[in-house]
C-alpha cells in the first residue's frame, strides 16, 4: 500500500540545514496496523506528514497504492489527501463551530457528494464510533474521547486507503486512550491500513508492527503480538 | 460560484460566527453610512451657498460713480462723479448692440408706517427693468410699469417680509403706506430667493423718488443687462467700452482708476462658481477620505478574520480543500457580507438624509442629498476593495501548508 525508498528531508534553518530524515526505506502492506515510535525529534511526525502529503520530501520515492506521489502542487495534494488519506490528530482538530455531524461531513463536501447523501453517510460513521446520539452537538460539548472518536469518524468518512493517526491518544487519559485504540483496532480488523505515531509503549503494543525511528533513520522494525485494547476497557 | 452547497456552507459559517459577521458588516455599513451623510450634508452646504449668492441675474453690469483720483481737463482730482438721467438715455443710444435693458437705482432708507406698525426699510427707486436684474418674483399684484415712471406715481412694490411685518394678515394691495411722510399705494408684493434682506426692500419708481427730492435728476447707480448672445467675453468688451464712454462724457482721465466703477455680475458669478467648486472639491475629498477609512477598516477586519480562521482553513485543507476552494469560501463570504451591509448602510444614510433635511436649514445646510449613482458607486467601490482586502490574506492562507496552519495549539 505504501512504498518508500531512500527518503530524505531537511529543513533550512537560516544558513544551516537540519537533516530530519536521512534515507528511510519503508513499506506497508494493505491491512497493516503500524506504530511508528521514537523520541521527540526522531523524525516520526515528519515521516507521517510526508506520507500524509502535508509536507514534501527533498528526495526519495514515495508510492501510495501504486500511485507515485511526486511533483505535487497544493491543489493536487489536496485532491490526493481527500481521496487517499484520513487524518486523526492529537488535538482532534475539529471545527469548533460545526456540529459533530457537520465535521464528519466535511471531507465528503470536498468530494462533491450531495448534501443528503453526505448527511446519511456521516450519520452512519458516527453510529460506527458510537456517537449517533451526539450528532448535533458542538465539539465543546463533547469529552476528549468523544472528540477523538468524531475525528476518527471524519477520517473514515471519505473512505481513505490509509488512516494516519498522529499521537491520537496524546491528549487523552489512559482509559479513554484504550477506548480509542479499541476503536482503531476494530477499524483495522475491517481491513483498513492504519499508521499510528506514538511515543507510548502500551499504545504501540496494541499495533501489529512497531517501527522505531532514531535520528532520522529506522533502527528497528518488528512485528509484534497485538495486545487487544478491549480487555482494558 | 453559484453552487447551492457552497452557499449553504457560507450561510452556516455566517450564522455560527455572528460576532465576526457583525464586525465586518458593521464596518462596511458604517463606512457607507458616513460617506452618504457627509456627501449629502456637503451638497446641502452647496445648496445654501447657491441660494445666497446666485440669485442675481448674471448678465448684468452694475455701474457706480465715485471720486476721481487724477486731475484732468482743468478738473481737480477728488471730484465726485454723479450719474443723472441723461446717462440713461446716452447709454441706450450708444450701445444698441450690447444693451438689453437698463435701470437706475436710487437707494434710500426710510421710516415706513402702516396704522400702528412702523419700521425702517430700505427703498429703491428703480425702473421696470430692475425686475429682471434681481430675479424678483411677483406674489400678487404687479411690478412697476412705464406709466408709473412717466406719471411719477406714488406707488410701491413691497417685499414679502414687509407685507408680513406691517400688514399682518391684511391684504396689502391697494393700501396706503407712509414712507418718509409721503403716502404710497401698494400695487404688488414680491418674493426673492436671495434671502430675508432682499425681501425687506420696497421698490418705487425712480422718477417719483427724484420728484420727492426736489425734482433733481440724480441717480445712485445704473444697472445694464445684456442679452446672453454677448457672453462673458462680450460682456468684458461691453464693460470696457462703457467705461471709456462714461469717462469721456464725465471728463475723467481715461487712465484714472477711479470715477466710474463697474461690477460685472458674470465675474461675480464666476467667482462664486469657483467657490462652489472648491466646496465641491472639499466635499469630494471628505467623501474619499471616508471611503478610504472604510476600506482600511474592512481590510483590517478581513486580515483578522483570515488570521482567526487559519487553523480552520488548515483543517479544511488536510481534509481535501483545494487552495481555490479556500479562497472562494473566504471571498464569497466577505463579498456577501459587505454587499448586504453596504447596501443597508447606504439605504439608512439616504433615508436619514431625507428626514433631517428640514431641521438643518439653520446651519446653512439645505436639501442635503446624495444622488443614487454616487451612492451606488461608493458602495460598489467599498465592496470591491473589501473583496481585494479579503483576497490577499485569503490567498496567503490558501498557500500556507496545512501542517503549519495546524501547528499552533
Amino acid at each position: 500500500m505504501i512504498k518508500i525508498n531512500d527518503l530524505h528531508k531537511s529543513y533550512k534553518m537560516g544558513n544551516s540545514s537540519l537533516h530530519v530524515l536521512k534515507g528511510i526505506d519503508f513499506e506497508v502492506a494493505e491491512g497493516e496496523l503500524v506504530a511508528i515510535m521514537g523520541s521527540s525529534g526522531s523524525g516520526k511526525s515528519t515521516l507521517l506528514n510526508i506520507i500524509g502529503m502535508l509536507d514534501i520530501a527533498n528526495s526519495g520515492v514515495y508510492e501510495l497504492d501504486e500511485v507515485p506521489i511526486k511533483d505535487l502542487d497544493e491543489t493536487k495534494a489536496a485532491q490526493y489527501r481527500n481521496k487517499f488519506l484520513g487524518f486523526v490528530f492529537q488535538s482532534f482538530n475539529l471545527i469548533n463551530y460545526k456540529s459533530a455531524l457537520e465535521n464528519v461531513a466535511l471531507p465528503l463536501y470536498y468530494q462533491g457528494i450531495k448534501r443528503k447523501e453526505r448527511q446519511q453517510k456521516s450519520l452512519d460513521y458516527l453510529e460506527k464510533v458510537g456517537l449517533k446520539d451526539w450528532a448535533t452537538h458542538l465539539p465543546n460539548e463533547l469529552s476528549g474521547g468523544q472528540k477523538q472518536r468524531v475525528a476518527i469518524a471524519r477520517a473514515l468518512a471519505s473512505q481513505p486507503k490509509v488512516l494516519l493517526a498522529d499521537e491520537p491518544t496524546g491528549a487523552l487519559d489512559t482509559t479513554t486512550s484504550y477506548e480509542v485504540m479499541d476503536l482503531i483496532q476494530k477499524i483495522n480488523e475491517e481491513g483498513k491500513t492504519i499508521l499510528v505515531v506514538t511515543h507510548e509503549h502500551d499504545i504501540a503494543k496494541m499495533c501489529k508492527r512497531i517501527v522505531t525511528l532514531k535520528d532520522g533513520v529506522i533502527v528497528q522494525d518488528k512485528k509484534v503480538n497485538q495486545e487487544l485494547a478491549s480487555k482494558y476497557v | 460560484m453559484f453552487s447551492r452547497d457552497r452557499w449553504q456552507e457560507i450561510f452556516e459559517t455566517i450564522r455560527k460566527n455572528k460576532l465576526r459577521t457583525f464586525l465586518s458588516g458593521f464596518t462596511v455599513a458604517l463606512g457607507i453610512f458616513i460617506f452618504v451623510m457627509l456627501f449629502g450634508l456637503g451638497n446641502g452646504l452647496k445648496n445654501s451657498f447657491a441660494e445666497f449668492f446666485m440669485d442675481e441675474s448674471t448678465n448684468a453690469l452694475f455701474l457706480y460713480p465715485g471720486k476721481t483720483t487724477k486731475a484732468y481737463k482743468g478738473f481737480k482730482k477728488d471730484r465726485r462723479i454723479e450719474f443723472d438721467n441723461s446717462d440713461l438715455a446716452d447709454i441706450k443710444l450708444n450701445f444698441p448692440f450690447y444693451l438689453e435693458d437698463i435701470t437706475p437705482r436710487i437707494s434710500r432708507s426710510a421710516q415706513v408706517k402702516y396704522k400702528n406698525e412702523s419700521d425702517n426699510y430700505s427703498t429703491r427707486g428703480v425702473s421696470p427693468a430692475h425686475r429682471e436684474t434681481e430675479n424678483t418674483v411677483m406674489m400678487s399684484g404687479r411690478f412697476l410699469n412705464h406709466r408709473d415712471l412717466k406719471e411719477q406715481s406714488k406707488v410701491v412694490v413691497i417685499g414679502r417680509l414687509v407685507a408680513q411685518d406691517l400688514f399682518k394678515n391684511e391684504n396689502p394691495l391697494g393700501k396706503f403706506l407712509d414712507i418718509g411722510s409721503v403716502m404710497f399705494r401698494v400695487v404688488g408684493v414680491f418674493q426673492d430667493s436671495g434671502g430675508d434682506r432682499e425681501e425687506r426692500i420696497i421698490y418705487l419708481p425712480y422718477t417719483t423718488r427724484q420728484r420727492i427730492e426736489k425734482n433733481n435728476d440724480k441717480l445712485d447707480q445704473i444697472i445694464v443687462t445684456f442679452p446672453p448672445r454677448v457672453g462673458h467675453v462680450g460682456s468684458l468688451a461691453f464693460e470696457k467700452k462703457l467705461r471709456l464712454f462714461l469717462k469721456k462724457k464725465k471728463s475723467i482721465d481715461p487712465t484714472d482708476s477711479g470715477g466710474i466703477f463697474i461690477n460685472n455680475a458674470a465675474d461675480n458669478f464666476k467667482r462664486n462658481q469657483q467657490f462652489a467648486n472648491v466646496l465641491q472639491i472639499i466635499v469630494t475629498f471628505v467623501g474619499l477620505g471616508t471611503l478610504i477609512a472604510g476600506i482600511i477598516g474592512i481590510s483590517n477586519i478581513m486580515v483578522f478574520v483570515v488570521k482567526e480562521r487559519t487553523k480552520e482553513l488548515g483543517i479544511r485543507k488536510a481534509l481535501g480543500a483545494t487552495p481555490r476552494s479556500v479562497i472562494q469560501l473566504i471571498l464569497q463570504e466577505s463579498i456577501f457580507i459587505t454587499l448586504i451591509s453596504g447596501y443597508a448602510g447606504m439605504i439608512l444614510g439616504i433615508i436619514l438624509l431625507k428626514n433631517i433635511g428640514v431641521t438643518l436649514e439653520d446651519f446653512f445646510i439645505k436639501n442635503p442629498y446624495i444622488d443614487n449613482i454616487t451612492a451606488f458607486w461608493a458602495t460598489f467601490i467599498l465592496v470591491v476593495f473589501g473583496a481585494i482586502a479579503g483576497y490577499i490574506p485569503a490567498k496567503r492562507a490558501a498557500r500556507i501548508k496545512p501542517i503549519i496552519a495546524l501547528r499552533d495549539e
